[in-house]
C-alpha cells in the first residue's frame, strides 16, 4: 500500500510537468490556434540555459529566474520574428515551421552544448520526509506547489487585470479586438512569451528527473500533448488535471504492469490520446469545435 | 517551346540520367543512389498523403521500419526469395496503416500529426521490446541481392538497377492515380472537407485509405532500405527519419510527383556533406530549410522549375492551372461527384 500511495504522489509531480508544458501548449493554441510543436525544444534550449549559468557560478535559483526572464523574451521575439507571417494561414504550414524550429533548437543545443549526457541539480534539493508511513521527497512537494502557484498565477493574470482580458479578447475574436483599441500582436507575442516561460519551468523541473541531454523534452512534450488532448486543448484547468491523470496512470502502468516496465511508459500516452480522442474529441473540459459551413 | 514540352523534356532527361547513374560512378555512389531511390518511393508516399490529401503524417519513419523489418525477417528467418518480400512488405505496411487509419483518421489534422509523431518516438522502444524476433539493439544482418549470372551487371548496378525499376512502378502508380477520378477526391478533400463530402465523396473512406497507400508506399520503401543496405537495426528508425522525409516533401514541393526524388536526394546527401562539419549540421539545416522554404519557396524545387519553366516557355502563367498545383490557395475544385462518368 505504502508503495502505491508512493508511486501514485510520485506521478502526481511528474504529471504537474507535464502539466506545465501542456499549459504552454494551451496558451498558444488558444490565442493563435496553433499547436507548437517546438515547444518541448524550446524547453530544453531554456533548461541548458539555466545549466549553462549554474555550471558558471551562478547560483542555481538566480539561474533558473535568469532563464525564465530569457525565454520570455526569445518567446516573444519566436512569435514575432518567425510565427506571425504564418498566423492564420494553412495548418499544414504552421506544422511545418514549428517542427523546423522543433528540429532547428534540437540540433542547435547538440552544436552548442554536444549531445552528452548532464545532470541537473533539483530546485529543492533531495531530502525525504516520512508522512504515515510514506517516504516522499520534497523535490515532488515543490513540483506540485510549483505547478499550483502557476495556475493561481496565471489565473489572476487572466481573470483579474486587463492585459488579461485583452489576452483573452484577442484570442476569442482578433477583428473586433483590435477595432476597440486591443493591440492583438501583442497580446501574441505575450502568449508565446508565457508559453516560453511555461516550458522553460517543465524544463529545470524535469531535468533532476531525467538528465540533461538535447532529448531532455522529446517524450515529455508527448506527454504533455496527451494531457492536452484529454483535458482540452484549450482548457488551462484541463490540462493540468490532465498532466496528473496522464503522470500517475504512467507511473502506475509502468510499476504494476509487467509488459510494459519502463521502456514502453511511451506508449501510455499514445493509447490515452487515442482514446480520448475517439471517444470525446473535445477532451474533458475543452469546448467542441462547430463548423459553419 | 509549350510549357508541356518543357516538362516532357525535362522528366525524359531525369528518366535519362537515372538510367546512366550506375555506368557513371563508382559502387560507393551507386550504392547512395540507390538509397535515394528508395527514400524517393517513401517522400512520394508521404506526398501522396500530405501534399495530395493535406493530412499530416509525423511518424511515416515508423512504416518505413515496419516493411525494413518484414522485409529483413522474412529473408532472415523464413527463406523467402528478397522479391517476394518486397509486396509483403507493402501489403502489411498497408494492413497497418489501414488499421491505424481507421480510428487516427476521425482525428482533424493536428490531432493526427501527435498521434503519428508519438508513434515515431515510441517505435525503437518497440523494437527492442520485441527482441525476440527483432534481435533488439543488435540488428538483423540480411543477406543482399547478388546480380543473377545471366546478367551483364555488377551487384551494385544490379541492385541499382532493380530499385529504379520498382521505383518507376510506384512512380507512375502514383501519378496516374492523382490524375484519375480517385486523384481528384483526394484532392478535393484536402481543398475542403465540407465542399468535398457535399459532392458525395466518403471522408472517412478516402482519407483512410490513402493514409494506408501512403503506408504502403512507406513499407515498399523500407524493403528497397534493407536490400540496399544489408542491415536493420532499432537505432535507424528514429523519429529523425519521419523528420527527414517531412523536409524531403517540403524541398521537392507538396503535391508533385517528381518533387519525391528532389527530397529523397536531399535528405541522403546532405547528411553526408553536413556530418563533415559537425553532427548537428544536418539538423540544423533541415530545419532552417523547413522554415526557410515556407518563407521563400512553399512549393519547393518542382514549384522553381516551374517558374523557370514558364519563364523559358514565355507565357504568362496560367491562372487555371497554377491553381491546380497549389494547394495553398486552390479554391475547392467544383464537380468532382464520386460516380460521375
Amino acid at each position: 500500500m505504502e508503495r502505491f500511495i508512493q508511486v501514485v504522489v510520485d506521478g502526481v509531480a511528474t504529471g504537474s510537468i507535464y502539466g506545465a508544458l501542456a499549459l504552454a501548449l494551451v496558451l498558444i493554441f488558444r490565442s493563435t490556434g496553433i499547436v507548437n510543436f517546438a515547444q518541448g525544444e524550446m524547453a530544453m534550449f531554456s533548461t541548458f540555459i539555466a545549466w549553462g549559468l549554474y555550471a558558471g557560478g551562478v547560483p542555481l535559483g538566480l539561474a533558473v529566474l535568469t532563464t525564465l526572464v530569457l525565454s520570455f523574451i526569445a518567446g516573444l521575439l519566436i512569435e514575432r520574428g518567425l510565427i506571425r507571417r504564418f498566423e492564420g494561414g494553412q495548418e499544414l504550414t504552421l506544422v511545418i515551421v514549428t517542427l523546423g524550429l522543433f528540429i532547428l533548437l534540437n540540433s542547435l543545443a547538440g552544436w552548442i552544448w554536444g549531445f552528452g549526457t548532464r545532470s541537473f541539480p533539483s530546485l529543492f534539493g533531495d531530502g525525504t520526509f516520512t508522512l504515515g508511513g510514506v517516504r516522499l521527497s520534497w523535490e515532488s512537494i515543490g513540483i506540485v506547489a510549483v505547478l499550483l502557484a502557476v495556475v493561481g498565477l496565471l489565473f489572476l493574470l487572466f481573470q483579474r487585470t486587463k492585459i488579461g482580458l485583452a489576452m483573452r479578447a484577442a484570442a476569442l475574436n482578433p477583428e473586433s479586438s483590435g477595432l476597440v483599441g486591443v493591440r492583438v500582436g501583442r497580446m501574441l507575442m505575450l502568449g508565446w512569451g508565457l508559453a516560453a516561460v511555461l516550458g522553460a519551468l517543465a524544463g529545470v523541473l524535469v531535468a533532476p528527473r531525467l538528465f540533461l541531454d538535447v532529448n531532455l523534452m522529446g517524450s515529455v512534450l508527448i506527454y504533455a500533448f496527451a494531457a492536452a488532448a484529454l483535458g482540452g486543448f484549450d482548457s488551462p484547468i484541463g490540462a493540468v488535471i490532465g498532466g496528473w491523470v496522464i503522470g500517475v496512470t504512467e507511473n502506475l502502468a509502468g510499476t504494476y504492469v509487467d509488459f510494459i516496465g519502463a521502456d514502453l511508459k511511451i506508449l501510455v500516452p499514445l493509447v490515452i490520446i487515442f482514446v480520448v480522442l475517439l471517444v470525446r474529441p473535445a477532451g474533458l473540459f475543452g469546448t467542441r469545435e462547430v463548423a459553419r459551413v | 517551346m509549350s510549357e508541356r514540352k518543357l516538362r516532357l523534356v525535362g522528366v525524359g532527361a531525369l528518366v535519362l540520367l537515372a538510367l546512366l547513374v550506375p555506368f557513371l560512378f563508382g559502387p560507393y555512389r551507386v550504392g547512395q543512389f540507390t538509397l535515394v531511390l528508395a527514400y524517393a518511393v517513401a517522400v512520394l508516399g508521404l506526398n501522396l498523403l500530405v501534399g495530395y490529401n493535406g493530412q499530416i503524417s509525423l511518424g511515416h519513419g515508423a512504416f518505413f521500419a515496419l516493411g525494413a523489418y518484414t522485409s529483413a525477417l522474412l529473408i532472415e528467418k523464413a527463406d523467402l526469395h528478397y522479391l517476394l518480400t518486397l509486396p509483403i512488405a507493402g501489403i502489411v505496411a498497408f494492413a497497418v496503416g489501414f488499421l491505424f487509419g481507421v480510428p487516427a483518421l476521425r482525428l482533424r489534422g493536428l490531432y493526427l500529426a501527435l498521434v503519428t509523431l508519438g508513434l515515431a518516438i515510441a517505435l525503437p522502444q518497440l523494437i527492442k521490446r520485441f527482441d525476440g524476433l527483432t534481435e533488439g539493439t543488435q540488428g538483423l544482418t540480411v543477406e543482399q541481392p547478388t546480380s543473377p549470372s545471366w546478367l551483364p551487371f555488377a551487384d551494385d548496378q544490379f541492385l541499382y538497377l532493380l530499385t529504379l525499376l520498382v521505383a518507376a512502378v510506384m512512380f507512375v502508380a502514383a501519378w496516374s492515380l492523382m490524375r484519375s477520378q480517385v486523384g481528384r477526391a483526394v484532392k478535393a478533400v484536402r481543398d475542403g472537407e465540407i465542399p468535398a463530402s457535399t459532392l458525395g465523396i466518403n471522408l472517412a473512406s478516402t482519407k483512410t485509405r490513402v493514409f494506408a497507400l501512403s503506408a504502403g508506399y512507406a513499407g515498399v520503401a523500407g524493403a528497397l532500405y534493407v536490400f540496399a543496405i544489408g542491415f536493420v537495426a532499432p537505432e535507424a528508425f528514429t523519429v529523425t527519419v519521419s523528420l527527414a522525409f517531412l523536409a524531403a516533401i517540403v524541398v521537392g514541393g507538396l503535391a508533385t510527383i517528381v518533387g519525391a526524388i528532389f527530397g529523397a536526394l536531399f535528405i541522403e546527401f546532405v547528411p553526408v556533406y553536413a556530418s563533415d562539419v559537425n553532427d548537428a549540421l544536418t539538423g540544423v539545416i533541415y530545419g532552417g530549410v523547413l522554415i526557410l522554404f515556407m518563407y521563400l519557396l512553399p512549393d519547393g524545387a518542382v514549384g522553381l522549375l516551374r517558374r523557370i519553366g514558364r519563364l523559358v516557355a514565355r507565357r504568362p502563367a496560367a491562372p487555371a492551372e497554377e491553381a491546380e498545383k497549389r494547394p495553398a490557395v486552390a479554391p475547392p475544385e467544383p464537380g468532382v461527384p464520386a460516380g460521375k462518368a
